[in-house]
């Protein structure tokens, strides 16, 4: 675990995390992605949010994991949801039917206007110069949620101005393009980074550093994105993490080593 | 009556067949591992392999030459990383070339729906902005006759052969799988063919009424293969082998030892058993 010299006691990465469950509100329906979403809804469940709803796309509704979950499908999410359906259920009826408040998802790559790529790195589809795993249920969640959420470290192979893949709808390009296309839902509303905080903004839809996380200037979040970043107007400090935020956030990480054998921080 | 239960391998040898269109699903859980292993062992070629995630079997597959063409929506070892056998066959054409069809989970759920419903297609809104119909000519666009929306169809998905890892099943051969039962069901009811292989058989299931029971009418063989899903797990049964799966990630980064390995544990040993017993996992 590397720590950043210059916030000394924890890591970009749990600062990521913590200022991303803090936005889930206590009841919201939640879906969640595998890694720093998860890590970040299950923070927030036993922070300050103890009803918040977890669904996780192998079918389990209202999971309350003791452990993060190495997969999608580990039997710790089945085990204390309120309840498990098949895959067609989750997607048909409770993704497609509109029931998800926030879709919490991860990628390998955002654009301006939080397009999601987590299909190939290069632009020959045919001869891509990484493979990714693929689209899952991204598509699925960011054309039907009532808002999403993307959580991803930012520096210049993440934040890029065009998606070399577009796999899952953001603001497709800016205004109300994302409307006219038949996507349901807000679209991203918050891109939570290592570095800060960015929302859309309300006309054009692109995409506006809104926030920073202690120590953290606008000069590294603008050398860390691939476009001409805009500032809003008024850039929030973020508050550094509490003593309870921290221990928390480590001991459901030292616990899921434990349990999987593996560290499951992403730093 | 004749049943369908059976050995693994006959089953392999009476209804799996070169050339045919082929998914193996489980959705992390009850991945049917053993099966694969089986069609690797009898050396299948030329398979059209479906599948929503496939992992590990499916490069294990792919790696040995069985595969040419793969369906799916999520490609990589869960928790670990990437594929290495899946991605050396896509990006470099080894053993061979393997062509790929991508879909997202909703839409390869959706197909197999309207497979098991005898519907030709399936519809969804899901792709509304993404790439993903530039490369794929199957990701087609209808239009919605009472709303005129438009939306992405795709074709029902109707595998020559289903192969499934459940529970258990009775000696009729009516099969339970309860947990996390993924696109199982769907995916029996698509195809043409279904095997199942399960933890054990005994002689009362003991569903609740609610539980996800396949009828022996359905399914053309019946396997009982202990850990039979390994490294996946069975609810109930044993759990993930996450060791193995990180493993994996190893053994399978190179081709040579790959091949060593695959030889080693999978191909010199008759049956599951052998190779549980072999590899050093039971």
């Amino acid at each position: 675990m590397s720590f950043s010299l210059s916030h000394p006691g924890y890591t970009p990465a749990e600062i990521m995390t913590i200022e991303a469950s803090r936005r889930l509100k206590n009841g919201t329906v939640c879906f969640v992605g595998i890694g720093l979403p998860s890590a970040a809804a299950n923070l927030a469940r036993l922070m300050h949010a103890p009803d918040v709803v977890l669904i996780y796309e192998s079918g389990t509704i209202g999971a309350k994991p003791d452990v993060l979950p190495l997969s999608i499908g580990d039997g710790e999410l089945a085990e204390y949801a309120d309840t498990v359906v098949s895959v067609p259920e989750i997607f048909r009826y409770w993704v497609q039917g509109g029931r998800i408040d926030v879709g919490f998802l991860g990628a390998a790559q955002v654009d301006r206007f939080g397009n999601l790529n987590s299909t190939i790195i290069g632009t020959d589809y045919a001869k891509p110069k990484v493979r990714l795993p693929g689209a899952g249920g991204a598509p699925e969640i960011a054309s039907n949620a009532k808002e999403t959420w993307i959580i991803i470290k930012q520096n210049l192979r993440t934040f890029v101005e065009k998606v070399d893949f577009l796999t899952s709808v953001g603001h497709l390009t800016g205004g109300d393009s994302r409307e006219k296309s038949g996507a349901r839902g807000a679209g991203p509303t918050a891109v939570i980074s290592d570095l800060g905080v960015l929302v859309p903004d309300p006309v054009s839809k692109e995409l506006t550093l809104a926030a920073l996380h202690p120590g953290v200037t606008i000069e590294q979040a603008k050398a860390a994105t691939g476009w001409d970043l805009k500032i809003a107007s008024k850039v929030e400090a973020i508050a550094p993490p509490t003593q309870l935020e921290l221990v928390t956030l480590r001991d459901l990480h030292e616990r899921t080593a434990r349990a999987h054998g593996v560290a499951t921080t992403t730093d | 009556m004749t049943s369908n239960i059976m050995s693994l391998s006959d089953a392999i040898r009476r209804f799996v067949k070169d050339g045919q269109s082929l998914a193996l699903e489980g959705f992390t859980h009850l991945i049917p591992t053993a099966a694969g292993h089986e069609i690797i062992r009898q050396k299948r070629r030329e398979l059209t392999l479906i599948r929503m995630t496939p992992d590990i079997v499916y490069d294990q597959m792919i790696g040995m030459g069985c595969a040419k063409h793969l369906v799916f929506s999520w490609g990589g070892n869960p928790g670990v990383g990437s594929l290495h056998r899946f991605r050396d066959a896509i990006q470099n054409g080894w053993p061979n070339a393997v062509t790929i069809a991508e879909h997202s989970h909703a839409d390869m759920a959706g197909r197999y729906q309207a497979g098991a419903s005898g519907l030709p297609f399936s519809v969804l809104r899901g792709y509304v902005g993404s790439d993903l119909p530039k490369h794929n000519p199957d990701i087609k666009s209808i239009t919605c006759p009472f709303t005129g929306e438009v939306l992405a169809a795709t074709p029902a998905i109707n595998p020559d052969v289903t192969v499934i890892h459940a529970q258990k099943a009775d000696r009729k051969g009516n099969v339970l799988v309860h947990g996390i039962t993924g696109i199982q069901k769907e995916a029996v009811l698509a195809a043409k063919v279904a095997i199942a292989t399960v933890e054990e058989i005994v002689d009362n299931l003991e569903a609740p009424m609610n539980a996800c029971v396949l009828p022996h009418w359905t399914l053309a063989a019946v396997c009982e293969v202990p850990m039979g899903a390994h490294p996946s797990y069975a609810h109930g049964y044993y759990e993930r082998d996450n060791a193995f799966c990180r493993e994996w990630e190893v053994i399978s980064r190179e081709r040579e030892r790959f091949v060593e390995w695959m030889k080693a544990n999978v191909m010199s040993t008759p049956n599951h058993a052998q190779f549980l017993t072999y590899a050093g996992i039971r």
